[in-house]
């Protein structure tokens, strides 16, 4: 299984701050990754480093098998879609298409004119005066017209209303699925990703906490309540990710790979959002790190 | 790339090409009546001898379209670097578009090198064909001109070596400032003044200038900024000539002041000060001519002229200095864009 994406020791850093640091994962084939994180966590920084918009600063970052940089043709097989989806406001929406044509050696002008008309966008209109769920259609259009092997998308659906949210993430998935196509989308609500990514990676203050498969992470990790405990008497196998105390209950966020056998306890799975809010806020309050631990993928 | 190049710079190319099609309207229109009536006066003044009014006559023709294509000439050259040189990385940079064009198949280094030599390419060129125009519209005034070197850098091929440069700047202005309007503004700053401490110091030197003596010949009396009138030396017959300054010194290096003049030629009275004379400001006013000749000639044994000049013939071997210097400029210029969007830009 190779990595479409692959980080090791990656760091970037703008003058004494750094964006990114320590950042340590993969990403196997054919999934939809979600990398989540609060606004100013390094998400764009991770992607602009994939796509060579930045150089790292340490360690390397691979995409499809090459490292960043290392292959003049790397940037044809990748789609990106970057931050408030930038277009040439100047240009019209069929002079985009022209643009994609004459930049890409695989583009594929059919399904672009397709896409343009499915989506109800006349050619003709000026990009700056497309609504952004179109405009984020058209970037989109853009990015896939490539027939990358692997799209990144940095906060596509951040500017769009929930209507448009929901239609641009079914597009996605339909090109998804039509294509066979890996892909990476960042965002700062786990609600947008939760419906569509089977891959979570976690960024927190530019560093990442959490990253694997989705259903692995929702089979490992368990809510349990029950009567008043401290943290440190659960069982070793249990690493607490979240606590919470009243007089009387306890509640308790762990990570573990066995089942939970003690009766006091009642067992319920987390969601998602759950999940990842406890890794942010555990990131946030300081306590020890068990990053390293925390990778799925090996 | 290449087209993509066209696809974004398609508008300020036909806009470019528009103007200079006004300008080769109004010159074709204009030109052959100029050189008409520069055939059927100046041309054949000497037969009727009436050279000097002639002359006047011819140069009050179209004076005001003449200052005006001058001014074009000397001015396009940095609007182009202005509007075409300053926005072309700034505006990919400050409004993100850099992000989508940048992440297409071609790299970005490519991206640049293409644009900057497209781009540059049209700037030089419609510099070089308004140079062109203006050069073709103004040779008949330029023959009555004392030297080729007056309008030096609004003829020939000059211009070229100013857009390229002037481009070249607005570029890396843009790049390293990544603001439009900053980078603009910049650009204007920084080309203008190079244009004039290049005019004031380098372009005089370029090719060491002939110093040469002569004697002595007085051409009239000069009043500088109301001071007492001084006697002014005549310039010596060197037609087409650039003479950047004019001595009248002794065999010691000694000036010859105003004091000396009135101790030699008593009887050469010189006009009262402050203007009231006929001579006001730096122009010479002849006065009738004995005195003053025999003054000179009272002086000569003593005293000449050491004249500093570049001689005509040398007129074109400037313009290719000049516009190497500027292109080497421009290339230069071009690698530092092209290094920095390697190296800085990430």
């Amino acid at each position: 299984m190779t990595a479409v994406l692959e980080a090791t020791g990656l760091g970037k850093r703008y003058g004494r701050r750094w964006a990114l640091q320590d950042c340590n994962f993969a990403v196997p084939e054919g999934k939809v990754v979600g990398l989540v994180g609060p606004n100013g966590a390094g998400k764009t920084t991770l992607l602009h480093l994939a796509v060579e918009l930045l150089a790292p600063t340490t360690g390397s970052i691979s995409m499809l098998g090459h490292p960043a940089g290392d292959h003049p043709s790397q940037l044809s097989r990748v789609g990106f879609v970057a931050q408030e989806t930038p277009i040439y406001s100047q240009l019209s929406v069929a002079k985009h298409l022209r643009m994609g044509a004459l930049l890409n050696p695989n583009w594929d002008a059919d399904m672009a004119e397709n896409r343009i008309r499915q989506l109800g966008l006349d050619p003709r209109q000026r990009a700056g005066s497309l609504s952004a769920g179109q405009r984020a259609q058209l970037a989109l259009t853009l990015a896939t017209a490539k027939r990358p092997e692997l799209l990144l998308l940095d906060e596509p659906v951040a500017s769009l209303d929930p209507l448009a949210r929901r239609e641009f993430l079914q597009e996605l998935m339909e090109v998804v699925a039509k294509h066979e196509v890996s892909v990476v989308l960042s965002s700062h609500l786990v609600a947008d990703l939760e419906r569509v990514c089977d891959f979570l990676v976690v960024l927190v203050a530019s560093r990442v906490e959490l990253a694997g498969d989705v259903s692995e992470l929702l089979a490992s990790h368990r809510r349990l309540s029950g009567p008043r405990r401290e943290a440190g008497s659960l069982p070793a196998g249990q690493d607490v990710i979240a606590e919470s105390h009243t007089d009387r209950q306890s509640t308790f966020l762990v990570r573990t790979d066995e089942p939970v056998l003690d009766p006091a306890w009642t067992v319920a799975p987390v969601s998602l959002e759950d999940l990842v809010l406890a890794y942010m806020s555990k990131a946030r309050d300081g306590q020890p790190a068990r990053r390293t631990q925390l990778e799925v993928l090996r | 790339m290449i087209g993509f190049a066209w696809l974004q710079s398609r508008t300020q190319t036909l806009v470019a090409a528009g103007a200079l099609a006004v300008v080769a309207v109004v010159t074709a229109i204009t030109g052959p009546h100029l050189v008409h009536v520069y055939d059927t006066s100046v041309a054949v003044c000497q037969a009727h001898d009436d050279c000097p009014a002639a002359t006047n006559g011819f140069l009050r023709i179209d004076h005001t379209l003449s200052n005006w294509l001058n001014v074009l000439v000397v001015t396009v050259p940095g609007i182009l670097g202005i509007f075409w040189g300053a926005p072309l990385a700034a505006r990919e940079l400050e409004t993100g578009t850099y992000r989508l064009a940048w992440t297409q198949s071609i790299s970005r280094t490519r991206w640049l090198a293409v644009k900057l030599g497209l781009v540059g390419l049209a700037s030089m060129v419609t510099a070089g064909l308004l140079s062109l125009a203006v050069t073709w519209w103004s040779s008949p005034i330029d023959r009555v001109s004392a030297t080729a070197f007056a309008s030096f850098a609004q003829r020939d091929i000059v211009p070229l070596g100013y857009a390229a440069f002037a481009f070249a700047l607005g570029a890396t202005a843009g790049l390293i400032i990544r603001r439009s309007l900053p980078a603009m503004a910049s650009t204007m700053v920084v080309f203008v003044l190079v244009r004039l401490a290049f005019d004031e110091d380098v372009r005089p030197h370029l090719i060491s200038p002939v110093v040469k003596k002569f004697a002595l010949s007085f051409g009239g009396f000069g009043i500088h900024n109301g001071g007492p009138p001084t006697v002014q030396p005549n310039l010596p017959n060197l037609p087409g000539a650039w003479v950047t300054s004019i001595q009248m010194v002794n065999r010691a290096g000694q000036a010859l002041t105003t004091r000396i003049v009135e101790a030699a030629c008593p009887n050469l009275n010189l006009p009262p000060a402050l203007g009231s004379g006929p001579g006001t400001g730096r122009g010479t006013a002849p006065v009738g001519g004995n005195p003053l000749e025999a003054c000179a000639t009272k002086l000569a044994p003593i005293y000449h002229e050491v004249v500093t000049y570049q001689p005509a013939n040398r007129y074109w071997a400037f313009q290719w200095y000049e516009l190497a210097i500027y292109l080497a400029a421009a290339i230069v210029l071009g690698g530092l864009c092209v290094w920095w969007i390697r190296h800085r830009l990430s």
